[in-house]
């Protein structure tokens, strides 16, 4: 058996200030196979964001270990990530937040391709190359092509995103963390912005990791679900096995919560 | 309200830069050579606001001292901006004790005052333009610290920055595509609030003779050269005065509205 891309074990992490401290994951595991789409659902403060910051080595953790492709990466500095930056991007909460007030959105895009640690720093040396990649991505997410010379102020919220979910693309990544992708936008472009990230993520056959407090976005996009509370893993399963049988009280009451909508 | 702090503090900025300008071609009179007999007039005319106890002529002197206002503040900030806000951003992005070490640094600088530099310096190197701009630059170098640390923390946190780490954008990337064009708005804000200060201290520095040497004129040493003269021709000070009290006021109202102009929470507000 091959060994899973993501194996997450007891990964525990404290905040503290001063003298109080919070205990915002407590020894969570859990293991994520390529091409799964795993739903991490929770309220909030449930640790949901701490943990995909710890997988995507954006934080240290208190205790515990995350392997990625066979290698432990919460010791490793910064350097010693190129393979981790090569293969993971994020897609953050709030596009108005996560994309830089003061850059092009061509610059934005193109940022990831910039980096020495992205593809051994290939496309860093070859403005063309990233050139090309720029009219791809932005093609692939449905925005004109002269949005590369205008600012993120100009555009709406779903269309930040886009360039938001662009940028991750842009260094062909196999694994992409959302985080509540969805939640800062409007209703009305939520459903497109959730179909774009299906349909690339199926079209590329990308490993997803979605962080939601939805959980019929969840039934609609994941294969597994993983369900987190007060920082800890209450169950995580496959997606139609969780819905119809939950083991434990909480997701029972999660998906009673439910709004029956009937989804596409 | 705050367009016409920003208007005013622009036109006594822009009048301050055209009379350098001017000066540097023209002046109404030679503004260093003694003309024993015109000693003293009164306001009138050729001499608009009169002449000095050497008989030089007041606008012309006044004139060339605003070259000098301008060279020792564009020096001093450029020198405070170019060595504290480099300074700042490390400390803003830095672990605690780069931080640590950084500002308690810029605390110990900022505990001695511009007066007190400008004498050390002028003690080692005797008293000039160079030492007071010096004196005033590295006394200012704190304030630009402080501002570039307080913005470079709020940029820091905010989701852009983490999206640029997790492409992989490194320390120094981040630095400079993502802190600098955030923070400029404030170093901009910061330099011209310093540019009053180190105006106010060059004229503090003339006055006590710690500064640019005679004959060139300043308005610190025209003021020094009216004191004598205080009783009996008080406008022998006023017009260095106003000079000086103009120029920071302009550059202090500019600093002001430019604040508010960045400041989009307050541009909402109104």
């Amino acid at each position: 058996m091959t060994e899973p891309l993501y194996t997450v074990r007891d990964l525990t992490r404290i905040y503290r200030r001063g003298p109080a401290s919070v205990t915002a994951l407590d020894a969570v595991s859990l293991e994520v196979a390529r091409g799964d789409r795993l739903g991490i659902v929770g309220e909030s403060g449930s640790g949901k964001s701490t943990l995909i910051r710890l997988m995507a080595g954006l934080d240290r953790p208190t205790s515990g270990t995350v392997r990625f492709a066979g290698r432990e990466i919460q010791r490793l500095p910064e350097r010693d990530l190129a393979f981790l930056r090569s293969e993971v991007q994020m897609v953050f909460q709030d596009p108005r937040g996560s994309l830089d007030p003061r850059m092009r959105v061509g610059e934005i895009i193109t940022e990831p391709l910039r980096s020495a640690l992205i593809d051994e720093g290939r496309y860093r040396r070859d403005p063309a190359a990233r050139e090309r990649r720029l009219r791809e991505v932005l093609n692939a997410v449905d925005l004109p092509a002269d949005s590369a010379g205008r600012y993120p102020h100009e555009f709406s919220g779903g269309q930040r995103q886009r360039i938001a979910i662009a940028r991750a693309l842009a260094p062909e990544p196999s694994v992409l963390i959302a985080d509540e992708p969805v939640s800062a936008l409007d209703v009305s472009v939520r459903a497109q912005v959730l179909n774009l990230l299906n349909d690339l993520v199926r079209d590329i056959g990308l490993t997803l990791v979605f962080v939601t407090h939805d959980l019929s976005v969840v039934r609609h996009l994941c294969t597994r679900v993983a369900v987190l509370r007060n920082g800890k893993l209450l169950e995580e399963g496959p997606t139609p096995q969780v819905f119809s049988q939950p083991a434990s009280d909480y997701t029972a009451q999660l998906l009673a919560a439910v709004p029956k909508v009937r989804l596409g | 309200m705050k367009r016409f702090t920003l208007v005013v503090g622009l036109v006594l900025v822009c009048s301050v830069v055209l009379t350098a300008l001017v000066s540097l071609v023209w002046t109404p009179f030679d503004p260093i050579r003694v003309v024993a007999a015109d000693a003293l007039l009164k306001p009138g005319w050729p001499h608009l606001l009169g002449t000095d106890a050497f008989g030089i002529d007041i606008v012309s002197r006044l004139m060339i001292g605003a070259q000098t206002t301008l060279q020792v503040g564009i020096i001093a900030v450029s020198i405070a901006a170019v060595v504290g806000v480099p300074l700042g951003v490390l400390a803003g992005q830095g672990s605690g004790w780069v931080s640590e070490v950084v500002m308690r640094a810029s605390d110990v600088v900022y505990a001695f005052p511009a007066l007190l530099l400008a004498i050390l310096f002028a003690a080692a190197f005797g008293g000039s333009t160079w030492t007071a701009m010096a004196a005033i630059g590295i006394a200012t170098i704190p304030a630009f610290a402080r501002v570039a640390r307080a913005g470079t923390l709020h940029v820091m946190a905010s989701d852009y920055v983490l999206a640029a780490r997790s492409c992989g954008t490194s320390r120094m990337g981040i630095a400079v595509r993502h802190v600098m064009p955030n923070i400029a708005p404030l170093i901009g804000v910061q330099a011209s609030v310093a540019f009053a200060t180190a105006i106010l201290a060059e004229a503090g520095l003339s006055f006590l003779g710690l500064g640019t040497r005679p004959p060139t004129p300043t308005w610190g040493r025209m003021l020094r050269d009216a004191q004598n003269l205080l009783f009996g021709d008080p406008l022998q000070s006023l017009w260095p005065g106003l000079a000086i009290a103009l120029a920071v006021l302009g550059f202090n109202l500019l600093g002001d509205g430019l604040r508010d102009y960045l400041d989009p929470q307050l541009r909402e507000v109104s």
